[in-house]
């Protein structure tokens, strides 16, 4: 080798050591500083302001104490059941919204819209606070449905420990039904929804475990509770399908309709993905692969994850929402994972249904790198909502596993054991103790806009988000009528906080509250797609989404400057179609199922 | 058996050398034997697991390895190089770092090859190219990039059936006394570890359970190009040093403590090796030019 190649070479290996440097400049999006709230509404057209506690809501959620022989990583154990979702639980067309706790003996909250900008909690007074304790287990999460479509939403909790189901009074307090429904004693349950997957007008319930259901996480005989691998357990909890069969009874029918898993799930959706009238279902499942299943017109579900191209890397799946990211009619489905710098990137995924696809050839490519979607932190809750009325759909992300003593790490102990052999991860007695050390704690919310042309920026504390608690459940929702989609965050170990919008006011927006007949009531499933300036955007109403979280049940969409919006088709959960042409914008429309069309 | 490094076939070696290899295993070409064997690693992750976060990943990583030694070997020394060892090479890269990019594991293959024409001491490379491109990848880009730090799999067959079978090519190799030495050191010093911080011995021992650990023992600390050649006990002190400077980084919370760890040590080593073996190789030509005086 002759002494100009040496040089030569030394230098090409000094420039690719500096690569990463460069390449840095060009992929990190530098943290934007906080703005004014007129700065942020001229550059991107919205900001946020922070209301809990002048609205009146000073919930706190507290963790449970399980059994001390998890003492050692008792925090990283009881790290989730802050949930929030959403409901006009009284129909006074002002949305409420309910939240879970998980301290044992702790009150869950029912926070009655007070229609003037302030809320009060109802939860003592209507019957549905106390449901958590050491003997029956605390909350997870809860999600509403009207399961006996009487009007009037009524309310299911998921736990670890026994779920309960409470009826809706019309709107005037709740009647426990649980034992009518013969739920199991025992679930530790993350996630739930209800849907109608057999289009028979009656919401069913889907719940998903994560600990497998025969262990009392309080009264533990063994230690071996954790999953057998960090990417590849399959020793979870299993999944229920209960089908209502009306008069507040259900049949458990998950392992006749094809759902036999026992993933660690924690979140779970349901969306009609192909256009066949029936709701396809979406697990995000913690240490493993997703779950997609396809919906058979009702009559069983096809496990698709692996032909699909969603359930075959495994990573940390902690939520699921979808949102038609492109306007071009196709639901796209956003899974949190975790990502944390030098350690593990397992980053989030954004999968977008492949364009042209027969309904049953579907498969979804990851785009989260692209959009740049991809790294939020330790992610858990998102929600898609078009923040700004500009008439594509933003992001809205939590990030934030456990913050205990600032500054301090857990991960090298964490990482050490979660690398290990299922006889070591899967035994709580092998984890290193967490000494009050952070994993991923103090990280900050995203919030993600969409330029409409593939690609995000994070705006979150130009707009107001700056705060670092742990993040669980996200709802987006109109809570005051005003058109703008505000943002309720569940907290774990934390107040909850109530994100406030404020949008431009020359962007037109229009809403829609849903009423089935034929369908079920509360429209779960129904489609409204919008057309306007030759573009599309379909919005699906859920009975659960995101992570331990349901959105205003409402329908809302922005459309910009755009005076005129073409039509609306509205595509109800029984199959009934319905086209309003030309509706009126900056106003939220009524509409009841019309007759088979 | 070498990660990432030159033609087995090119060390010129002497009998008594412990770096002496057979020509033919199973009636293989020696050379094809590492190639074989990561791959079938690979194969068996992949179709069992689906551990590849993506086939364009690894395949980039193999195509700028094997691409980058044909360019440099015809460049530099005039003739097409054996390509196992590049493919090698991009293979360990494609499997042992995580990225949500395309660009770390072309740039990481790439560092790899280059280093290994680029570091090197009177015909020598120090470091190992694999562990040199990944150590590098980890420490300057941790935004971008992370290592393997999972299990394939909740199985434990698997895992036994790839210890098994590599130790046995190991042995045929002549070099599964680096491999038993570091495995016993690394077990030695989990105990320390687990009494120095009071978890407990399987917390410790946990992390050699994972398939990066079969990756680093099988595939980068027997690489005979950047293992010292003295003798098989210098090796063995190699690999337990290896093992105890990971302990030490292990107790400073280091994740990437194995990588960092020969990063450091194999140089070192290398230098006094080829130090010890020149002045061997002096006072033999003196005794022989005495002699023949």
């Amino acid at each position: 080798m002759t002494y100009l190649t040496k040089v030569l070479l030394a230098l090409l290996l000094a420039a690719m050591l500096a690569t990463p440097f460069v390449l840095r400049k060009i992929y990190h999006e530098e943290r934007l500083a906080k703005a004014d709230t007129s700065t942020a509404l001229d550059r991107y057209g919205f900001y946020f302001e922070e209301v809990a506690r002048v609205s009146g809501v000073d919930f706190v959620h507290t963790a449970p104490t399980l059994d001390s022989k998890l003492d050692h990583i008792m925090p990283q154990i009881a790290s989730m059941g802050a949930g929030v979702a959403v409901s006009d639980f009284d129909r006074d067309g002002w949305p409420d919204f309910y939240l879970t706790n998980s301290g044992e003996d702790s009150l869950n909250a029912l926070y009655r819209n007070n229609s003037d900008g302030t809320f009060s909690d109802v939860a003592s007074e209507l019957g549905v606070a106390n449901v958590n304790g050491r003997e029956t287990g605390v909350s997870m999460g809860a999600i509403w449905g009207d399961y006996d479509n009487d009007g009037f939403e009524d309310l299911f909790v998921y736990k670890w420990g026994k779920p309960e189901l409470f009826h809706n009074d019309a709107g005037k307090g709740f009647t426990r039904t649980t034992d009518t429904a013969h739920f199991p004693d025992w679930i530790n349950a993350n996630t739930a929804l209800w849907f109608d997957y057999d289009r028979d007008g009656l919401l069913d319930l889907f719940i998903g475990g994560y600990f497998r259901e025969n262990l009392n996480l309080w009264k533990l005989e063994t230690t071996e509770i954790m999953p057998e691998s960090f990417e590849y357990a399959s020793n979870g909890g299993r999944k229920y399908l209960y089908r209502n069969l009306g008069a507040g009874r259900f049949e458990e029918v998950s392992e006749r309709m094809g759902i036999k898993s026992n993933r660690w799930a924690l979140a779970v959706g349901a969306a009609d993905l192909r256009g066949t009238g029936y709701p396809d279902l979406f697990i995000a499942n913690d240490y493993g692969v997703s779950e997609l299943f396809f919906n058979e017109r009702g009559t069983r579900f096809l496990d698709v994850g692996a032909t699909t191209g969603v359930g075959f890397a495994p990573k940390s799946g902690m939520n699921v929402s979808f949102g038609d990211v492109m306007n071009t009619g196709g639901q796209s489905i956003y899974v949190s994972n975790i990502s944390e710098q030098g350690v593990l990137l397992q980053g989030n995924n954004l999968w977008m249904p492949r364009a042209g696809a027969a309904s049953e050839d579907l498969k979804f490519d990851n785009v989260a790198s692209n959009f740049n979607v991809e790294l939020g932190g330790w992610s858990w809750g998102a929600q898609f909502a078009d923040l700004n009325n500009d008439g594509n759909l933003d992001l809205f992300l939590t990030n934030g596993y456990v913050s205990l003593e600032p500054g301090s790490n857990y991960w090298y102990d964490f990482s050490k054991v979660t690398i290990g052999n299922n006889t070591i991860i899967g035994d709580a007695k092998n984890w290193a103790p967490m000494d009050n050390r952070s994993l991923s704690g103090y990280q900050s919310k995203r919030v993600w806009l969409n330029d409409g042309a593939g690609r995000f920026s994070d705006v979150a504390p130009v707009v107001g988000v700056t705060e670092t608690y742990d993040g669980r459940g996200v709802a987006v929702v109109d809570l005051w009528n005003r058109g703008v989609m505000d943002v309720i965050v569940a907290n774990q170990r934390a107040p909850v906080l109530i994100y406030k919008n404020t949008v431009r006011p020359e962007n037109k927006w229009i809403g829609f509250e849903l009423e089935g007949s034929a369908s079920n009531r509360s429209a779960i499933g129904t489609q409204v797609i919008a057309f306007w300036n030759g573009q599309q955007q379909v919005k699906e109403i859920h009975g659960g989404i995101g992570f331990c979280a349901q959105n205003d049940r409402r329908v809302y969409f922005g459309f910009g400057k755009t005076d005129k919006v073409d039509k609306i088709v509205i595509r109800w959960a029984s199959g009934n179609t319905q086209t309003l042409l030309a509706p009126e914008l900056n106003k939220i429309h009524k509409i009841i199922e019309e007759a088979r069309t | 058996m070498n990660a990432g490094t030159t033609d087995i076939a090119d060390i010129k070696m002497n009998p008594e050398s412990p770096d002496r290899l057979p020509s033919k295993i199973l009636g293989l070409d020696a050379r094809f034997i590492a190639p074989i064997l990561i791959t079938l690693i690979l194969l068996v992750g992949q179709l069992s697991f689906g551990i590849l976060e993506s086939y364009p990943k690894t395949v980039l990583a193999i195509l700028t390895a094997i691409a980058l030694e044909l360019v440099l070997g015809k460049v530099i020394s005039g003739k097409l190089p054996h390509l196992a060892s590049a493919y090698i090479s991009g293979i360990s890269v494609g499997i042992l770092i995580r990225s949500p990019f395309l660009w770390p594991f072309a740039l990481c293959a790439a560092i790899s090859i280059v280093s290994k024409y680029v570091l090197r001491w009177r015909g020598r490379h120090l470091w190992n190219p694999s562990n040199f491109g990944v150590a590098a990848m980890l420490f300057l880009a941790p935004w971008a990039v992370a290592s393997l730090s999972i299990q394939w799999g909740n199985n434990i067959w698997p895992m036994l059936a790839i210890w098994v079978l590599g130790s046995i090519i190991i042995y045929s190799l002549r070099r599964f006394h680096i491999t038993l030495t570091y495995v016993i050191a690394f077990l030695a010093f989990s105990f320390l570890r687990s009494q120095f911080t009071g978890h407990s011995f399987l917390a410790e021992v946990a992390p050699i359970t994972g398939p990066m650990y079969q990756l680093f023992i099988f595939f980068m600390i027997t690489d005979p190009k950047t293992t010292v050649r003295s003798s098989k006990w210098a090796q063995c002190v190699v690999a337990f040093l290896v093992a105890a400077v990971e302990c030490v980084l292990r107790l400073g919370e280091y994740v990437h403590a194995p990588y960092y760890a020969l990063f450091l040590v194999g140089p070192i080593t290398n230098v006094i090796d080829i130090w010890w073996l020149s002045g061997r190789t002096n006072s033999s030509r003196d005794e022989v030019a005495t002699a023949a005086s």
